[in-house]
């Protein structure tokens, strides 16, 4: 064994390095097995599974209201559309009438996820591409949400604010200013981020035309979220399968076709813009009325199938409920945006250098516990 | 020609002629080859903890922090508990890897920035050695920190180490060439390459005045490619913490990594130093011909005032670029020197000398 580790194979003058699993930019334990000519990527092979924890499977032995919990721990930065995801299907299933008041906060709430979200997406992907600073910007908005979250919810980022049926609490008395306020903020400083790197130069020429997706290739991979649409590929759930309060607003989908990196952070960009139009739209008309209905103690769904879908900050995520007529489901499976966008990294990748495929990866934004689960 | 009134060569002088009168001219040669070795020692470790606390400070400002602040007053004090720290440390043993080479490497690079600190003119008088090739022989000695930094990644037996010293030498080989014709330039309009020299020359008028379009094309290619030469953002390509986890220094540890770190502040503040040297007049004061007032004022700011001043503004700019800039990749990083810098820089060298032939310098 000695001698093997040695030898390095220079069959084709390949050879293969472990991007990962503790690696900076993988964001999390995301082995990619990088197989390399020179500085040219020539295949790479993502392993996943390094945190991996059965939540499917956990939630089989599960209550409806104890499921929410694990769905946080997926995309923990779209903790509270996770959440969200698994209350409309719950509600659908049971038929529930949710009051007006619930849908327009979990909207607002939704829309402010989305766009922590991406101000960390902006944060870290500036510093996959070198620049360091974009981190300490990112995160100076991003604390501000998260006060937010903190007042209204509890938690910061793990929030599980919401139940079958409704919210776990009505909102704090400030939370309309705060949000007002933040929006203004954010308005007044989102520039800082086009000035420090979108307009750069270095930026530019290190993301445009790399990694390409087309539009076909984007749905034949069933690449959703702002990966998707900037490839041209319209699947924006909140715009073709409204949800919550999102048929009461107007917005634009943000759309590109170019689908190279480039353009796949434009999207974010755009999309924390839209964002703070929907949840001007929507702040100020929070309907009076109760923040939940009742509820009976143990939920049952009844028998059958059930599937609702929503839009999170990275795609489509699709819950799937089998129930028996338990109180536990019997099957559940999570359609999860970042399993579906990672697949297509090879593709994107090959025949481009190592800092590219940094790149690409970064503009993929993977969470990495919401592709193992 | 105004006196000057700090002459540090009558110390010196008096340092060496009392030294002479106590022993023999050998044994005084030797204790002020001691006496200039201590002081090179103590400048580096000195600049070297001040450029890291240096840039701690001017990384916060940039983005928004406060930066050290509980050592000590404003946090002064971090470096040095970071080097105690770091003399600390196990120096991990790799297995596999070249035991000499790997052991050899952080000397190479440390030696050659220590050579070229001598060669600096602080102040009139104070330099150690005054060669009449200086610019040439602080060409000759700031490169040979690449043969450091490939022994680095080739010895430690690892793939990202490897990948990151191959990178190096391909990006200080090509920025060298850069850096050595726009100093060039600068050499063809002083007619000299001793450094003591050029910054006399510079005595009515810094070169980057003096030598308007063509000095200040050189200028901004020699602090490009300075900061690609030193291996610093946006041209870490060597190091690319995202992409090659720490590039050529992955697997070195405690006091050998610090001299890794502890030789790129250095490396800055050497290509800042000469950008002063050869550039802004050294320790040269700012004089304007006619105002003898202004002059008089200006001569009473000490020289090495004057020197570390320009010296600090050169690498509050390489700090700048860096904590702002993203970084580029490898295939850019060679367009830029092979299809922009060369052709602009050859140019520029023919434009200088044209310019110094036909007399249209001030």
């Amino acid at each position: 064994m000695e001698e093997k580790t040695n030898t390095v194979s220079l069959e084709n003058q390949e050879y293969v390095i472990n991007m990962g699993p503790q690696h900076p930019s993988t964001h999390g334990v995301l082995r990619l097995v990088c197989s390399l000519k020179g500085e040219i990527v020539q295949n790479v092979q993502p392993h996943i599974g390094y945190i991996h924890r059965g939540i499917e499977k956990m939630c089989e032995s599960l209550t409806y209201q104890q499921i929410i919990h694990l769905t946080d721990r997926m995309d923990y930065l779209s903790a509270h559309i996770n959440n969200e995801a698994v209350c409309l299907t719950v509600e659908k299933a049971l038929e529930a009438d949710v009051p007006e008041r619930v849908k327009y906060i979990r909207t607002i709430l939704s829309e402010l996820t989305r766009i922590q979200s991406h101000q960390l997406f902006w944060a870290t992907f500036g510093m996959d591409l070198g620049g360091l600073t974009c981190f300490f910007y990112g995160l100076r908005d991003r604390e501000m949400v998260l006060d937010i979250f903190e007042e209204t919810c509890g938690g910061r980022m793990i929030v599980s604010y919401n139940t079958p049926g409704g919210l776990m609490n009505d909102i704090h008395p400030n939370f309309q200013k705060r949000v007002k306020d933040f929006i203004k903020y954010f308005r007044g400083v989102i520039h800082e981020y086009d000035d420090l790197l979108t307009g750069n130069v270095i930026f530019r020429e290190r993301s445009m035309g790399i990694g390409v997706v087309t539009k076909e290739q984007a749905v034949a991979w069933g690449m959703t979220g702002p990966t998707g649409r900037a490839s041209g590929f319209s699947c924006d759930i909140r715009k073709h399968y409204p949800y919550s309060a999102y048929d009461k607003v107007t917005f634009n989908e943000v759309l590109h076709t170019e689908g190279d990196v480039y353009h796949r952070y434009m999207v974010r960009m755009e999309e924390m813009r839209e964002s703070m139009n929907i949840i001007e739209q929507l702040i100020d008309n929070i309907p009076e009325g109760p923040y939940t209905v009742k509820m009976k103690p143990v939920i049952k769904l009844p028998e059958g199938e059930y599937f609702q879908s929503v839009e999170t900050a990275r795609g489509e995520l699709g819950v799937y409920i089998v129930s028996d007529g338990n109180k536990n489901p019997f099957r559940v499976k999570f359609r999860s945006p970042n399993f579906v966008n990672l697949a297509p990294l090879n593709m994107m990748s090959k025949g481009y250098k190592i800092a590219d495929l940094v790149a690409i990866g970064g503009s993929l934004d993977l969470i990495i516990p919401d592709i193992d689960r | 020609m105004n006196k000057v009134p700090y002459d540090f060569s009558s110390l010196t002088a008096w340092i060496d002629s009392s030294l002479r009168a106590t022993m023999s001219p050998g044994w005084a040669v030797a204790v002020e080859m001691i006496m200039i070795g201590v002081a090179i020692l103590l400048l580096y470790a000195v600049v070297g903890l001040f450029l890291v606390y240096a840039e701690r400070k001017v990384c916060a400002l940039m983005q928004n922090r406060l930066g050290p602040n509980r050592v000590g007053p404003g946090g002064i004090f971090q470096t040095v508990a970071d080097l105690v720290k770091l003399l600390f440390v196990e120096l991990v043993p790799i297995k596999n890897a070249d035991r000499i080479l790997f052991n050899l490497a952080p000397y190479i690079v440390i030696v050659a920035s220590f050579m070229a600190i001598g060669a600096l003119p602080f102040a009139k008088g104070l330099h150690a050695i005054d060669l009449n090739i200086g610019v040439f022989y602080l060409m000759a000695v700031s490169s040979m920190g690449v043969v450091g930094v490939l022994l680095a990644g080739w010895s430690s037996n690892n793939k990202y180490s490897l990948i990151g010293a191959m990178r190096s030498g391909a990006q200080i080989v090509s920025y060298e060439l850069s850096v050595g014709l726009s100093l060039v330039t600068i050499v063809i309009l002083a007619g000299t390459m001793q450094l003591s020299e050029i910054v006399e020359a510079q005595r009515w008028g810094w070169f980057i005045f003096k030598g308007h379009l063509p000095a200040v094309i050189a200028f901004v290619i020699y602090i490009v490619a300075s900061t690609a030469e030193t291996n610093r953002g946006p041209f870490d390509l060597a190091e690319a913490e995202s992409e090659l986890t720490a590039g050529y220094h992955t697997e070195y540890s405690g006091i050998k990594f610090a001299f890794f770190f502890l030789a790129e502040y250095i490396n800055m503040f050497i290509v800042a130093a000469i950008a002063t040297t050869v550039f802004f007049g050294g320790w040269m004061p700012l004089h304007v011909q006619g105002w003898d007032g202004f002059n008089k004022i200006m001569d009473y700011i000490p020289p090495f005032v004057w020197f570390f001043g320009k010296t600090g503004a050169g690498i509050f700019l390489m700090m700048w670029f860096k904590w702002t800039f993203p970084r580029l990749r490898i295939d850019q990083l060679l367009t830029l020197e092979w299809k922009y810098f060369l052709p602009i820089n050859i140019f520029n060298v023919l434009l200088m000398a044209l310019m110094v032939l036909l007399g249209w310098h001030f």
